[in-house]
């Protein structure tokens, strides 16, 4: 049972603690650490077990690169390719560069001054995107330039696990490299008695084949799981994939994390890509939030009181060495006031990469474990200081500086964007409607033929359950401007409308309604305009009935037209009723003197007795004396 | 203090370089009710009781668009044939309108030569917006000459879309505060340029 009370014991730690950092605007990352310090070095109720879960916990970190992969099409890249490569390659690079410098004034060897400096330069992904997210200020230029540079230190990760192996101080020689996570403990590289060309060519065609199997492969067997209509097989297929993918790359003795990120780009123009996104999210998040929970449990207390001020001092300092290199670069690529405070304040942090690569570093050799403990600690330190850092920008900095300088105007499309949910009869020609205008429509079906044969055709959908929270935060609908309901079950449209409306009150919400209840139904769960379905397509072939039984083509359109006038009229007349206490005996009175009052008024303007209600091109009366 | 009335007509806003910030000027002021037809009525369907309910509610009316063939685009035609009903606006009873003021606020492609006498249009603006006159005429109002800038398709690169907004909201500011002597203005052949010869000078002052 020791699984068990380990588990109830993280758990309980978790559970208590995040909710209340949250709480508290200090987001969750920090809360995991809290709740770790709290059961380790507080409490002593984990103790050395922590090492162990702290590996199976980096398997969290595998994941998220595959998430960061998932979220890198191409097309995004390009776009952002000046961003990445200046802004983000420049703060990878200098700020390298200076924690270098430092550590060798210090006295640390060239190799382990680099691996510090590249680690040092990394800042917290899952920190600062939840902020920006949380405060609305992704898109704005400084939260654009934030992301940017988070993207690149992602990537930048790759090839820092690369060159690690090769800082190592010592004779201790490197067989290739050494795979990190939990998988490290199932022993070295299978094809460690190949010759070297060898091992180069079965690397290269493992990668080829993860690339081809990728674009080819997975679509079909995704579709067959997804035709099965059981979801956990769909998760357990996504699972399956990642740690099949990291097994593969621990046997060829390359990282887990590269395969899963290449995996994770390769995907990131599929069908399924959201679908997958929000399978494996929670997965990453409770094993990150673990990993997260590791660190603050092996927090060393002891270290910092030791000295408290020598470890406050160098995580100040790490920050301020930060924040410099931001400010200049911000400047350099044009962010203005507050854009470049947010982008400096935000990123001054290190992140919960440096956890796992000191981890990975260690390891190999290449930092003194001693000095590892402290950096850990500093690390950690700089990471509970970051809410500070955004605090003392909301409400210090942004407000002055806003109001002096003109505000830029946000980086991001200013074309609005649509999530579709529901891409059948109805939810296709909405859709066609506004990506004729050019704007971006992120399309979710469940139908797996569906998104096959509008694919054929040149129109993207994605897989997935429209009806599940999760999918259509991963769809993107937190960025969305307008959010379109168009499934045909009645009962999850309405559930659909509340949720979103609920979570997402900026977005406005146009749903399809079933009939004239059903448009009270979604008005009372939050929908900005609910239109019923059949109604104005019935109304058209009402019109051409007119026109066969030979009513003028103009005159039929404008009798449609007043039909649907009046309609509407009574439409709007029995919302209250209804909604007061639905189809009631007073609603059936109210509804039936409506029709009765609408036929009068329309049977009168045919017989033109009415005087008033003929209305529209009517000739003067015969004789009349003025004319 | 008159309350002035504008019906935009743009079937094109997004690709308008003039009337667009005029009308926008427009919605910025005190006193003016600023209504885009082709935004309300992007079928035509024009709702005469509403319609009809704006002029009473108004003193000064304007129809501010692009001159299309000598008129305006056709909406204004649309609602003019709506709105405009007997027994409301004319005939029998119909003195709703009596006593009120209307112009076009419009623009122009050619030069300010073309319309005259000797121009290749052969008459001045004022006279090819005939219909316009007689209408207001037939419906006891007063037409105020038109509102007008020449040459608009190069304003914009010429700079002289800022000066005529500036005048537009002068002219409509002076429409609320009863400072445009409209006896002058109806005589007038077009408000066109500087607009202090019908302003009322001791309220400027």
């Amino acid at each position: 049972m020791a699984l068990l009370s380990d588990a109830f014991v993280y758990l309980s730690a978790a559970v208590i603690a995040v909710p209340i950092a949250n709480r508290l605007g200090l987001g969750s990352v920090l809360g995991y650490l809290i709740a770790g310090v709290v059961i380790g070095p507080v409490l002593g109720i984990v103790g050395s077990e922590t090492a162990e879960v702290q590996h199976f916990a980096e398997f969290g970190v595998v994941m998220m690169l595959f998430l960061v992969g998932l979220e890198l099409q191409p097309s995004v890249l390009w776009r952002m390719r000046r961003q990445l490569i200046g802004l983000g390659g420049l703060q990878v690079v200098g700020t390298t560069a200076v924690f270098t410098a430092i550590s060798m004034a210090f006295g640390l060897s060239w190799q382990s001054s680099m691996a510090l400096g590249m680690i040092l330069a990394l800042s917290s992904t899952a920190i600062v995107l939840q902020t920006l997210n949380e405060k609305g200020w992704f898109k704005t230029s400084g939260g654009q330039g934030s992301f940017a540079v988070l993207l690149t230190q992602d990537i930048a990760v790759i090839p820092m696990l690369a060159v690690l192996p090769f800082l190592v101080i010592g004779p201790a020689g490197i067989a290739g490299s050494r795979p990190d996570g939990e998988l490290a403990d199932h022993g070295g590289s299978a094809l460690a008695t190949l010759p070297a060309w060898a091992q180069a060519l079965v690397i290269l065609a493992v990668i080829a084949a993860i690339v081809v199997a990728g674009r080819h492969l997975l679509r079909p067997v995704f579709r067959f799981i997804a035709e099965a209509k059981l979801r956990e097989i769909f998760t357990a297929t996504a699972l399956l994939l990642i740690i099949g993918i990291a097994l593969l790359m621990d046997l060829v003795g390359l990282s887990p994390a590269l395969g899963t990120f290449l995996a994770g780009v390769v995907l990131s123009d599929s069908d399924y890509r959201h679908e997958l996104e929000s399978d494996i999210e929670p997965f990453k998040g409770l094993l990150l939030g673990l990993f997260f929970l590791t660190v603050g449990a092996g927090i060393d207390f002891d270290l910092f009181f030791g000295d408290p001020f020598f470890i406050l001092a160098l995580a100040i300092g790490l920050i301020a060495v930060k924040f410099c290199v931001l400010y200049v670069l911000g400047s350099v690529f044009g962010l203005k006031g507050a854009d470049r405070w947010l982008l400096a304040l935000g990123l001054a942090q290190a992140g919960e990469f440096a956890f796992v690569l000191f981890g990975f570093a260690g390891g190999a050799g290449v930092l003194e474990p001693s000095l590892l403990q402290t950096m850990t600690l500093v690390v950690a330190i700089s990471m509970l200081l970051t809410p500070a850092l955004f605090i003392l920008y909301e409400k210090v900095i942004a407000p002055r500086v806003v109001s002096k300088s003109d505000r830029e105007p946000d980086l991001i499309d200013t074309k609005g964007r649509v999530v579709v949910a529901g891409m059948g009869r109805y939810g296709q020609i909405v859709s066609r409607l506004l990506m004729t205008d050019g704007f971006e429509v992120i399309i979710l079906d469940h139908d797996p033929q569906t998104i096959e044969n509008l694919g054929r055709i040149g129109i993207r959908t994605y897989y997935g359950d429209a009806t599940r929270p999760d999918l259509l935060h991963s769809a993107g609908l937190s960025h969305a401007d307008v959010f379109i309901s168009a499934i045909d079950d009645r009962e999850k449209q309405t559930s659909i409308v509340e949720h979103v409306a609920k979570t997402y009150p900026d977005v406005k919400i146009l749903a399809r309604a079933r009939d004239r209840h059903h448009v009270y139904e979604l008005e009372m769960a939050g929908a900005h305009i609910a239109l019923r379905e059949v109604f104005e397509g019935a109304l058209a072939l009402g019109k051409h009935a007119l026109i066969e039984l030979g009513v003028h083509t103009f005159r039929a359109e404008n009798k449609a037209r007043r039909f649907k006038k009046h309609d509407l009229e009574m439409l709007a007349d029995l919302r209250d009723n209804y909604n007061d206490g639905g189809v009631d005996a007073s609603y059936i009175d109210a509804m039936r003197a409506h029709s009765a009052t609408m036929f009068e008024i329309m049977k009168a303007e045919r017989d033109e007795r009415h005087e008033r209600t003929e209305r529209g091109w009517t000739p003067p009366p015969k004789g009349d004396a003025n004319l | 203090m008159a309350k002035v009335l504008v019906l935009y007509a743009h079937p094109r806003p997004d690709r308008s370089e003039v009337n667009a910030p005029m009308f926008e000027a427009a919605q910025s002021l005190d006193g003016v009710t600023a209504v885009d037809l082709y935004a309300d009525y992007p079928d035509l369907g024009i709702d005469v009781d509403t319609e009809q309910a704006r002029l009473v509610a108004h003193d000064v009316i304007v129809f501010q668009h692009p001159l299309y063939w000598y008129s305006a685009p056709a909406i204004v035609k649309e609602w003019q044939d709506l709105v405009l009903e007997h027994g409301f606006a004319y005939g029998h009873d119909g003195d709703h309108l009596a006593g009120k003021w209307i112009l076009n606020a419009t623009t122009t492609g050619a030069k300010p030569e073309a319309y005259s006498k000797g121009g290749v249009n052969h008459a001045d603006l004022r006279s090819l917006l005939i219909p316009f006159e007689k209408t207001a005429d037939l419906c006891g109002m007063t037409y105020v000459a038109p509102f007008v800038l020449h040459g608009a398709g190069r304003a914009r690169e010429e700079n002289r879309v800022q000066m005529h907004v500036e005048a537009y909201r002068t002219l409509l500011t002076a429409l609320v505060s009863d400072r445009v002597d409209l006896a002058k203005a109806s005589r007038a052949i077009a408000l066109e340029g500087d607009l202090t010869p019908f302003l009322l000078q001791s309220e400027i002052a």
